[in-house]
């Protein structure tokens, strides 16, 4: 973790640059990982943390679309065998519970990591091990749960699991202990990832970028990070009721023993529907941020779409049981919950006109990444819609469990989360990598993908009121379901198209994409003031800032002032950043950061033996995990060092961290 | 031998008339058409709510294209003149928070009278709303036990209800959870662990409704079907009559040899068959099996073949089920059916 | 005159710093997001308790737990805390004898109060596969002492880095931040054990 020291006086003798390209030298040799195998595993850099995030989000993607391509092929036509009732459980299973938490939510931690620190102006996130940590954690906890399917004992009681079916009465095999466990240990990854953009948020904002001028993207990250820290434990607490159910035979969700099966339900759903927001706030953070670029102006109504996202994550705890209308609860509660779920979408509401009305009064520029924004608008409020639907009782009772709740939420979580990502993609693309996408073949990925969502997920609808329960294998011809199923499949195979174009674009612009240079959307906020892709540093002076829009409202000089390191040089003496007050971010002192470290790594995999041993109901991996998890911590902990400031720029040379130990997280 | 065929491809055949939708918007009974009229409603204010949308999104779309450019100079000229426009902020509180405001205030007002309507005839966690209901319907993974407790009548996967009449019934279940869904009738009940749930049923109209389980209970949840038969009064009396009395005692020799069939290939431990010493407990009742229009909650019509396919190879219609193969000469599979079907 | 301002003025590299300005650490804000979703743990883990408990006639359904042995131990927890507190104090003050004798005071009570718990664990007559009650009970007091033994862990970690002398005033995060820990892990127990002890004797 980051700690604040004392101003300390440079060393007598230490080196003092005054030359910017000094500056920038001593920097790179501060901040730079080698590019070597131990560099690539102890590495602690956000902008490396979130590459790897979104690639891995992806790889799960892909992971769990083809999951969704084969139930597709079965669903294709009635009475199909081409999968057993067995394989088909599993595969739905696996794929939402991949696609939530797999893909989801880390593919928009990715872009938080990524941008976040560049976005307030910061050269890395509060705790970067911690950081590294949350990678690694979830890259092994997303092998653990994709690991059951090598083993053909995939987790297959869907991804909201409900009890008595995942008991261990009614499902002995390891199907579900994959699942709490691998959920378990995401849980870990998830919430300190969550923690480190709060305290960041909270702590490293630039200079000026009080809380009325944070960008609306770094207010969705915040405020879906605070829902995530209070809504995992919840499902924390419900999956380790759930194993101590199936191992050591408690009673939790045993009516028999005097536990109810409907407990599993409320602790499921107080931690799902908060996450459904957790999956789309900073999804909104990103359309929030485009569609102005594109539009050529401000996002209307600032404070409002602010205040939404906060509301949005708030009384997103409200409305759980809106999942649970039909399992006999009283006519107060069914209405108070419908009543509060009328209420959640008036944030949405609000978030909706003010993109409506950026464009209304803004000059639209038709770039790939805006029109995925215009195809997230178009699908979000047609989910939106069906689940203000489904929030009303006595419609309910009619479509839940059906194909209509499929079809709803497949419109807001691809409307949502997919589109506004691939929008995402397209933007920041030549900030990651210094090179533009492809325009034709981007907008060509657009429409293949808009039609083919449509066309996949549009026919849910009818196939929903129509009667066809969510979750079955297979069903009869001749009842008016095979119309809709064909061509959900069909769109499906539309959909995939689009995304292998939408690959090939990434591909293609890895290998050759034309230069971006560093605001090649002329947009304004932070990221784009320093090179693409940014150093390691990120920004060789601490920029300070004066508005919502820094490249906008601040000149063309002192934006490029901004990144020169030009006007005297700054923390030059260690990991250093700016530490600033928590509503006015005014400077508050130095933080000083810890390098690179393999710890992050060693506990992550320390863990990943822990839940490997408890998976096999092994007592020695089991006992070697714990203790491998309390030496890593142990190690982790312990006071590297000290090395001073001042120590002069020597490439490779030892004594390379400049970290003070003060609990290095 | 029978086609590999599913839930509801044998409505058609059925010998009543029968309707061949799970529509919800085909309501026969008064709860269904309620969620119908409200779902009507529901969509044509969604489609409005849409329009309007779309208005307000393409309208600018198209009139301001080509209108912008990626100039820095352009963009902080629109941060001086909109930064914050109060006009803004009115429009959208009027058009993203007020107007929205009214209509979900409206459809909660209209979908909560329509829920009262809706209301559980038993107070929750009534103990004992399973003996005073007027039928008992208990989930098993995957078929349905029906009870009528007052008249004394125990059957599987098929309901009778007076047309025109409403009838308690109280949902339970052996195993897992399942959800109880008759579309045309009624909105979905869950059958939870450890709970008794009650529903009010009603049909307007005579005649043969499908239902189904529409909670996941497993492998076999796609054909957990059964049926509601709504028929005049006098009909559903006599067919308590029937349910209620025990099976005929078997004469024929063939029936008879059936019979004995079925006890020596141990269907008996899994089957009961009232006025027998049958008294299985883990499969369906099968005292009036040959009265019932389907096989294994909906799955095959109940035909001679697919009764006789079934027998031999239960795993092979509805794979995962719990009625194993139980081998047999064709000797005995003959005489097995022929038993069963004399179970009127 | 903010920092980027001064420093754009020349040479003076280092930026005006206001460290001591109040305001918390990164570390401290750190802690404060773990302490709540901890709090939000214990919280659900006790909602589903009473969840339990509204749906039963009685509850706990094998009669309020014994307070004999109870009750001093959580007076020997509060107590620890305050042990706590003089060893973060100590350290504040750069006292290093203080540090370390608080800190192992706090480590020994500490570890009297898990000896006690699992006392109490091993003389009850209901084990977590009695009923759904007995589940509850072991699982959320368990929790607490898992909690308790992290702490211990982490007081341990913080004596043995005290004992090297790695604290000097002005570098005491970490004990700050542990003894923070110890002192959520008490509140923490103190509700535990008004909803599983005292409630049911009302
Ligand atoms: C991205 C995730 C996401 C989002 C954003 C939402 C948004 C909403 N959801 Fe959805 N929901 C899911 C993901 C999501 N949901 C998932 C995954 C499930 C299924 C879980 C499962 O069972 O597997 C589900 C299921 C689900 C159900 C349970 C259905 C059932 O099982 O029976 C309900 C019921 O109330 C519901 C309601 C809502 C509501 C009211 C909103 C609101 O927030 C929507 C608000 C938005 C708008 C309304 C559009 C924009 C607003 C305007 C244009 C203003 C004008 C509008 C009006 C006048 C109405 N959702
Ligand atoms: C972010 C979330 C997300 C996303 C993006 C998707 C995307 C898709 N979903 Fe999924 N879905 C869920 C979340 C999501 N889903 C959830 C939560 C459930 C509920 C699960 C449950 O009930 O427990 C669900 C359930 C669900 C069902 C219902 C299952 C049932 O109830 O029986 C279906 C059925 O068609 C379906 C289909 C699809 C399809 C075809 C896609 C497509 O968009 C996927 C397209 C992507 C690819 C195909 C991969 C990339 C393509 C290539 C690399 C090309 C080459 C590959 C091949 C063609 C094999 N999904
Ligand atoms: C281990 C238990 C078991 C045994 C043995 C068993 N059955 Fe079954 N039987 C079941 C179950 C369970 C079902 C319900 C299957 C379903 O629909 O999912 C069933 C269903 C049936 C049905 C359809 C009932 C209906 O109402 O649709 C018939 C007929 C039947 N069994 C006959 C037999 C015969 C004949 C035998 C002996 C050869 C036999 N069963 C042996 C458990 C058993
Ligand atoms: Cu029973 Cu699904
Ligand atoms: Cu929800």
């Amino acid at each position: 973790m980051a700690t604040r020291v004392e101003p300390t006086p440079a060393p007598a003798g230490a080196a003092r640059p005054t030359d910017p390209r000094e500056a920038v030298e001593r920097l790179r040799w501060i901040w730079e990982t080698p590019r070597t195998l131990a560099g690539a595993l102890t590495t602690v850099d956000h902008k490396t943390i979130g590459i790897r995030y979104l690639w891995t989000a992806a790889f799960f993607f892909v992971l769990a679309g083809a999951d969704a391509a084969l139930m597709r092929v079965q669903l294709a036509h009635a009475d199909s065998r081409f999968l057993s009732p067995e394989a088909y459980d599993q595969l739905f299973s696996m794929h939402g519970t991949a696609m939530i938490f797999l893909y989801a939510s880390p593919v928009l931690s990715g872009f938080s990591n990524y941008l976040v620190p560049l976005l307030i102006g910061s050269r890395d996130m509060a705790f970067p091990r911690l950081n590294a940590f949350s990678y690694w954690s979830f890259l092994f906890a997303g092998c653990f749960l994709y690991g059951s399917i090598l083993v053909g004992q995939a987790p297959d009681g869907g991804w909201f699991a409900y009890v008595p079916l995942t008991t261990r009465a009614y499902s002995p095999g390891p199907n579900l202990d994959f699942y709490a466990l691998g959920l378990l240990f995401l849980t870990i990854s998830t919430t300190v990832g969550a923690a480190n953009f709060i305290v960041s948020i909270a702590k490293l904002r630039a200079p000026g970028m009080s809380i009325n001028r944070m960008p609306i993207y770094v207010w969705s990250t915040l405020s879906a990070s605070v829902a995530m820290v209070f809504a995992l434990p919840s499902l924390t607490v419900a999956l380790v009721f759930l194993e101590l159910d199936r191992r050591y035979a408690t009673h939790f969700f045993d009516p028999q023993g005097g536990g109810s099966a409907l407990l599993w339900q409320h602790l499921f759903w107080v931690f799902g529907h908060p996450w459904v927001y957790v999956v789309v706030l900073p999804a909104f953070g990103i359309v929030s941020t485009i569609i102005p670029t594109f539009c050529r102006r401000p996002l209307a109504a600032y404070t409002l779409v602010a205040l939404a996202s906060v509301s949005v994550a708030i009384f997103g705890f409200g409305v759980w049981a809106h999942h649970m209308f039909t399992t006999g609860m009283s006519a107060m509660a069914t209405s108070f919950f419908s009543a509060a779920s009328m209420t959640v979408s008036l944030p949405s509401g609000i978030a909706t006109a003010s993109w409506l009305t950026t464009i209304w009064f803004g000059k639209p520029v038709y770039k790939t990444p805006f029109l995925y924004c215009i195809g997230f608008l178009l699908l979000f409020v047609i989910g939106g819609l069906s689940g203000v639907m489904t929030g009303l009782v006595a419609f309910d009772r009619q479509v839940t469990d059906t194909y209509f709740v499929v079809a709803h939420l497949h419109y807001v979580l691809v409307g949502a989360n997919v589109f506004p990502v691939l929008a995402g993609v397209h933007y920041w693309f030549p900030k990651f990598t210094g090179k533009m996408m492809h325009e034709g073949l981007g907008k060509l990925s657009f429409w293949v993908l808009f039609v083919g969502a449509n066309v996949l997920f549009w026919p849910m609808h009818h196939l929903g009121l129509a009667g066809m329960p969510r979750r079955v294998y297979t069903y009869a011809p001749g009842m008016g379901l095979d119309a809709g199923n064909f061509w959900s499949t069909i769109g499906a195979a539309i959909f995939s198209v689009g995304f292998l174009i939408f690959v090939a674009n990434v591909v293609r612009s890895l290998a050759g994409g034309e230069p971006a240079g560093d605001n090649p959307w002329g947009a304004s906020t932070l990221e784009w003031s320093v090179s693409s892709p940014p150093p390691a540093y990120n920004f060789a002076r601490i920029p300070t800032v004066r508005g919502r829009e820094p490249l906008w409202e601040q000149g063309a000089d002192e934006i490029a002032a901004l990144d020169s390191g030009a006007r005297g040089a700054t923390l030059l003496e260690g990991r250093e950043t700016l530490g600033t007050t928590v509503m006015d971010a005014a400077d508050e002192g130095i933080m000083h950061m810890p390098g690179d470290s393999p710890w992050p790594l060693a506990l992550a995999a320390a863990l990943a033996l822990l839940f490997w041993g408890l998976m096999l109901r092994g007592f020695w991996p089991s006992l070697l995990g714990v203790v491998a998890t309390v030496f890593a911590l142990g190690a982790w902990f312990w006071p590297a060092g000290h090395h001073g400031p001042g120590v002069p720029p020597r490439r490779g040379g030892a004594g390379r961290e400049p970290a003070y130990g003060g609990g290095a997280a | 031998m029978i086609a590999p065929r599913s839930t509801l491809a044998l409505l058609a055949l059925l010998p009543r008339q029968v309707p061949t939708t799970l529509s919800i918007f085909a309501a026969r009974g008064r709860a269904a058409m309620e969620s119908a009229a409200l779902g009507w409603g529901l969509i044509v204010i969604s489609v409005i709510v849409f329009l309007i949308f779309l208005g307000f999104l393409a309208l600018p779309l198209w009139r301001n294209r080509g209108r912008g450019d990626l100039s820095m100079a352009g963009a902080a000229q629109a941060v001086r003149d909109q930064h914050d426009h109060p006009d803004e902020i009115r429009g959208i509180l009027l058009l993203g928070l007020a107007l929205p405001a009214l209509v979900l205030a409206a459809v909660f007002v209209w979908s909560t009278i329509k829920t009262s309507a809706q209301a559980q005839p038993f107070a929750v966690n009534d103990p004992d709303a399973s003996e005073r209901a007027d039928a008992v319907v208990i989930g098993h993974q995957w078929w349905w036990e029906v009870r009528y407790p007052r008249d004394g009548v125990l059957t599987a996967n098929e309901l009778h209800v007076p047309v025109g009449r409403r009838v308690r019934i109280a949902l339970s279940t052996e195993d897992v959870n399942h959800s109880f869904w008759v579309p045309q009738l009624a909105g979905k009940t869950d059958l939870v662990a450890g709970q008794v749930n009650t529903i009010w049923l009603e049909a307007d109209t005579a005649g043969t409704y499908y239902g189904e389980c529409a909670e996941f209970c497993g492998p076999q949840h796609a054909h957990m079907g059964f049926t509601v038969v709504a028929e005049s009064p006098a009909d559903y009396a006599d067919w308590l009559a029937t349910q209620h009395a025990p099976a005929v005692p078997a004469t024929q020799p063939e029936v008879q040899a059936g019979r004995a069939a079925f006890a020596s290939l141990g269907c008996a431990g899994c089957h009961a068959v009232r006025g027998t010493v049958f008294q299985g407990r883990a499969g369906p009742d099968l005292t009036h099996l040959a009265s019932r229009a389907t096989l294994a909650a909906g799955t095959l019509p109940n035909t001679r073949g697919d009764l006789a396919g079934w027998v031999a190879d239960p795993q092979r219609v509805k794979p995962g089920n719990r009625m194993p193969v139980v081998a047999m000469s064709g000797t005995d599979l003959q005489a097995v059916v022929a038993y069963l079907e004399s179970l009127h | 005159m903010t920092t980027a301002d001064a420093q754009a003025a020349g040479p003076p590299a280092r930026p005006p710093l206001s460290a001591g300005r109040g305001g918390h650490d990164v570390g401290w804000w750190g802690m404060m997001v773990l302490l709540a979703t901890e709090a939000a743990l214990f919280s659900y883990l006790l909602g589903s308790y009473f969840y339990l408990a509204v749906q039963h006639p009685t509850w706990p359904t094998i009669g309020a737990p014994p307070l004999a042995l109870v009750a001093p131990n959580t007076a020997l927890l509060v107590a620890s805390s305050g042990a706590a507190w003089w060893a973060d104090r100590s350290a504040d003050r750069g006292n290093r004898v203080g540090l370390i004798a608080g800190l192992a005071l706090t480590i020994v009570m500490g570890a009297v109060f898990l000896g006690v718990q699992g006392l109490e664990w091993s003389r009850a007559d209901f084990r977590p596969q009695t009923d759904a009650y007995g589940s509850m009970f072991y699982t959320i007091t368990g929790f607490h002492g898992a909690h308790v033994l992290a702490g211990l862990l982490a007081l341990g970690h913080t004596l043995l880095r005290a004992i090297t002398g790695a604290f000097p005033p002005g570098r005491t995060l970490a004990v700050n931040n542990t003894v923070l820990y110890w002192h959520f892990v008490d509140v923490v127990w103190l509700v535990v054990f008004t909803s599983l002890y005292l409630a049911p004797r009302f």
